[in-house]
């Protein structure tokens, strides 16, 4: 009984060495970076209304076996062109926030669909895919909003056009929406300011996840997730249940980027969603998640651990170095080590896996002897 | 338990079944009634599979042109189109394979699909799936099935954490767990158990079959069928040989039904010469001891195994059993330990390049995944190997910085294979995938010729090929022996291919070497070696 307490301890902090490595570099660079800790608190709080929702699209993806979906930046992009309409027609403050949700869905669910059939078509290979075709749909992005808004789809107001005409401006502005999320309830504790409204929606979102992992649908992601021939040979639809995590995923992105966006204050139409996908993936990972296994938790404490890397890093990096863009390479630097790490893990720990069976052979054959 | 009087629960009549022209199932014809327990023995390929696929409704029947004959169960004629309809109607079947979600637990999996739903909202907008689980009522009807099944499991484990037999109860469980079930089909539900599990599942098998249930029981331990079947059915070549009643026939009987055919003239041949003796004196070449090999569905336990110079060892056995394991976990395919000497070298394991620069070579029983470069011409197929290993075929410029294919002495060497081993082909750069299988698996032979090994592993050479195409296989290795004295191990299913080829068969079962006889030793014994510690 020892030697398996023994050997539990060290699979747990195998598997969450990546949270605890990120801890260590936060209490490194805190005291160096000299910030107050009202600052990175009000930081922290803010990012987590931010990009909690976003992250939070990806669980279901992973509870269906498909990996991390880097394919939530088709999400993305849509909630952005939902953006672009609802700031060209005016409408604004909540109700235009609402309305760019509503609108955002439908380009979400056939942008998902796409995703997902493709995805179906190459089943083990659902990351490499995703972020392939995440830079696809990139690319017929930038043709309707770069040269067939304002041409074919019309685009009444000239502030988010370009010069020529037609085209949507580098920077969108949506200061009539900016953190109407928000400050919609305000409160403020000890200096800090709390987006209530946003940290609601967000609850909400996650008791939803709770709720469905208990429906029929979500036990059959799991299943499916687990092993698509035995979900099969049980009956359930597996391309459809595969799909149908996607469309999920891809519409909670777009509605998450509505709620980023809101905070930001304005779009960046051609780089705002390029990067959104890998810092959330980055996030998650960094809170402990693997490839195939997250929760909520991981959710929170990757926000937390990596956005306090994020604002700590680039001063502790220009205090060390007198130079500030160190910092800024180093956050980039290390969201891309994060998720290669997380891969190579997941790959290793199957592999040991696989040796821990030869050995309980081995074991086994000598206790025989 | 039987009751002979009560109606058939099923009948099968005259049942047939080919695969392109390849008869596997004769005129089978077999009823059960209801609560009866049938034990179905045979050697691997006599058709058992074939017909439970048949019987449950299996896709691969369909795409192969259907079946032959009537099911007729419950007085009705079916025919089912898919494992669904074979379910609807009440036939269950636990495969050897567990089918099985490791992360659920026992009842999420034993009501996988078939989850009691509690109405929500949004099912009406989203669809049934939006339903959430009724956990209380899963636990009820799980463990329902698993008092049904009269062994005591935990059925809030999950799978991944299961003992084997706990897994095997699980899958039963579900099966019980459908109410319309009327016929079980175990397909060799002890094959993974220990002893005592087994004996608890026999307990369960008589406990269902007094509830009604028929059982179809396949199994290679025969001393289980005759402890709970009610009649034995024996099937060899694709028909049943016999059947009788569990209590008029012993395990020697069952044994000669399953495996008597006539014995072949190339064996009795054998007999004459007494083919071992002449190595009796011989060197040994191979030492293998206490060897493992960890490959999935072919576990080797503990083998040791001494191969003479010169010889041919026939390494014989049943499907699963682990004779498939040695050779691939020698040459460093799946994860293996142990010690293997050769020459009196020690050949480190895991190591596929050491077993190679070692002059071992190795033809694969996975012809296609393994054997070949499908895409690629004969003379590439054939060459290289020799020219990556041993540096064969290759010219030399500017004293070996430079080493340029050598064209001419590859399409000469192909064409020899060619001549040779009568591959049949529009030339040696007709692409491998293009062969027909029995070409192909020479091809793979010519490819490990080649190589001029000292030692050659040849797995299942037969697998899948016509009897023609047989022959000459077996020719060719038996001639690669007798002229070029290599010493060479084949592994094979079929016994009376074993008794052709080799000098000695040693026999696996349950991952181990079970006995060591000479070709010419009789079917029974072979048989009785064969079955003696399947698990």
């Amino acid at each position: 009984m020892k030697t398996t307490k023994k050997f539990d301890l060290r699979s747990t902090l195998r598997s969450s060495s990546v949270p605890l490595l990120f801890i260590l570099i936060c209490a490194v660079c805190i005291p160096i970076s000299g910030l107050s800790p009202s600052y990175l608190i009000n930081e922290i709080t803010t990012r987590m209304g931010r990009n909690a929702f976003l992250i939070l699209s990806l669980l279901i993806p992973i509870m269906a076996g498909m990996g991390l979906n880097f394919g939530m930046t088709l999400g993305a992009m849509a909630g952005e062109i939902a953006l672009i309409f609802t700031a060209d027609w005016q409408i604004i403050g909540i109700p235009g926030m609402i309305l760019a949700m509503i609108l955002s869905v439908p380009i979400s669910v056939v942008l998902g669909l796409f995703c997902g059939k493709i995805l179906n078509m190459a089943k083990g290979r659902e990351m490499i895919t995703s972020y392939i075709i995440s830079y696809f749909i990139n690319g017929v992005y930038q043709l309707v909003v770069l040269y067939l808004m304002g041409s074919v789809i019309p685009i009444k107001h000239s502030t988010i056009k370009l010069p020529r005409g037609y085209g949507i401006r580098n920077t969108v502005s949506l200061l009539s929406m900016r953190q109407k999320l928000d400050n919609l309830i305000p409160l403020t504790i000890a200096g800090v300011k709390i987006p209530v409204a946003t940290f609601l929606v967000i609850l909400l979102l996650c008791l939803v996840i709770v709720w469905f992992r208990r429906t029929k649908l979500g036990q059959d992601m799991r299943a499916v997730g687990q092993d698509m021939e035995v979900a099969r040979d049980a009956g359930i639809n597996v391309e459809r249940t595969r799909i149908l995590s996607i469309v999920i995923s891809t519409v909670l992105a777009g509605i998450g980027m509505v709620i980023y966006l809101q905070n930001m204050g304005n779009i960046a139409t051609y780089s705002s969603h390029s990067q959104i996908g890998m810092f959330c993936i980055a996030a998650l990972l960094v809170g402990g998640a693997s490839v195939d296994k997250a929760s909520i938790g991981n959710v929170f404490l990757g926000v937390i651990l990596f956005h306090t890397m994020f604002i700590v890093a680039p001063k502790a990096g220009a205090y060390i170095t007198g130079d500030s863009m160190i910092g800024e390479y180093f956050r980039v630097f290390v969201s891309y080590a994060v998720i290669t790490v997380a891969l190579i893990m997941y790959e290793t720990n199957k592999r040991r896996a696989k040796a821990d069976q030869g050995a309980q052979l081995a074991k086994a054959q000598e206790e025989e002897a | 338990m039987t009751n002979n009087n009560a109606a058939p629960l099923l009948e099968l009549k005259n049942i047939q079944k080919d695969f392109f022209g390849n008869q596997v199932l004769t005129d089978i014809n077999l009823t059960i009634r209801p609560g009866e327990v049938i034990g179905l023995v045979g050697e691997n390929g006599a058709g058992k599979s074939t017909l439970m696929r048949i019987l449950f409704g299996a896709n691969m029947i369909s795409e192969t042109g259907g079946y032959g004959g009537e099911v007729v169960l419950d007085g009705q004629t079916v025919h089912f189109n898919s494992p669904f309809d074979a379910i609807a109607a009440g036939i269950g079947m636990v495969h050897q394979e567990f089918s099985l979600i490791p992360g659920f637990t026992a009842t999420e999996n034993i009501l996988l699909n078939r989850e009691p739903v509690r109405k929500s909202v949004l099912a009406g907008v989203f669809g049934d799936r939006m339903n959430t689980l009724k956990r209380s009522e899963m636990d009820e009807r799980a463990a329902n099935a698993i008092e049904l099944m009269g062994v005591e499991i935990d059925r809030n484990m999950v799978v991944s954490d299961m003992p084997v037999g706990h897994k095997q109860f699980t899958e039963i469980a579900r099966e019980l767990s459908k109410e319309q079930l009327k016929l079980l089909i175990l397909d060799e539900p002890t094959a993974v158990l220990t002893e005592k599990e087994a004996e608890a599942l026999l307990e369960s098998i008589r406990g269902m079959s007094k509830r009604g249930i028929a059982i179809i029981f396949i199994t290679h331990r025969l001393q289980e069928i005759l402890n709970v079947c009610d009649r034995v059915a024996v099937m060899r070549d694709g028909r049943v040989v016999s059947e009788v009643a569990a209590s008029e026939t012993d395990i020697p009987q069952i044994t000669r039904w399953m495996v008597g055919r006539e014995v072949s003239a190339d064996a009795a041949r054998g007999k004459e010469e007494d083919k071992a003796d002449r190595f009796a004196d011989a060197p040994t070449i191979l030492k293998i001891e206490k060897l493992w090999v960890d490959m999935p569905g072919e576990t080797v336990r503990n083998v040791n195994l001494e191969v003479k110079k010169g010889e041919i060892l026939g390494i014989g056995g049943l499907a699963g059993q682990g004779k498939l394991g040695i050779p691939n976990g020698i040459m460093g395919l799946y994860q293996a330990g142990g010690k293997v000497t050769f020459e009196g070298q020690e050949i480190p394991l895991n190591a596929p390049r050491k077993c190679l620069d070692a002059s071992f070579a190795f033809v694969s029983e996975d012809r296609r995944g393994v054997g070949l470069l499908l895409d690629e011409s004969l003379e590439w197929n054939v060459a290289f190997p020799a020219m990556q290993i041993q540096d064969k075929f290759l010219k030399n410029y500017l004293g070996g910085l430079v080493k340029w294919r050598d064209d001419a002495a590859i399409k000469e060497v192909t064409d020899k294979y060619i001549r040779e081993l009568a591959i049949k082909c529009t030339s040696s750069r007709q692409k491998a995938k293009e062969l027909s299988g029995g070409n192909q698996q020479k091809v793979c032979l010519a490819k490990a010729f080649a190589l001029a090994p000292k030692m050659l592993f040849v797995s299942e050479p037969t697998r899948g090929i016509d009897v023609g195409a047989k022959a000459l296989v077996l020719d060719a290795l038996k001639r690669f022996n007798r002229e070029n004295g290599v010493t060479i191990v084949v592994v094979s299913s079929e016994l009376e291919e074993l008794r052709q080829v080799s000098d000695r068969i040693a026999m696996v079962s349950g991952g181990k070497i079970s006995g060591i006889l000479p070709a010419s030793a009789s079917t029974e014994e072979l048989g009785a070696l064969m079955l003696s510690q399947v698990i």
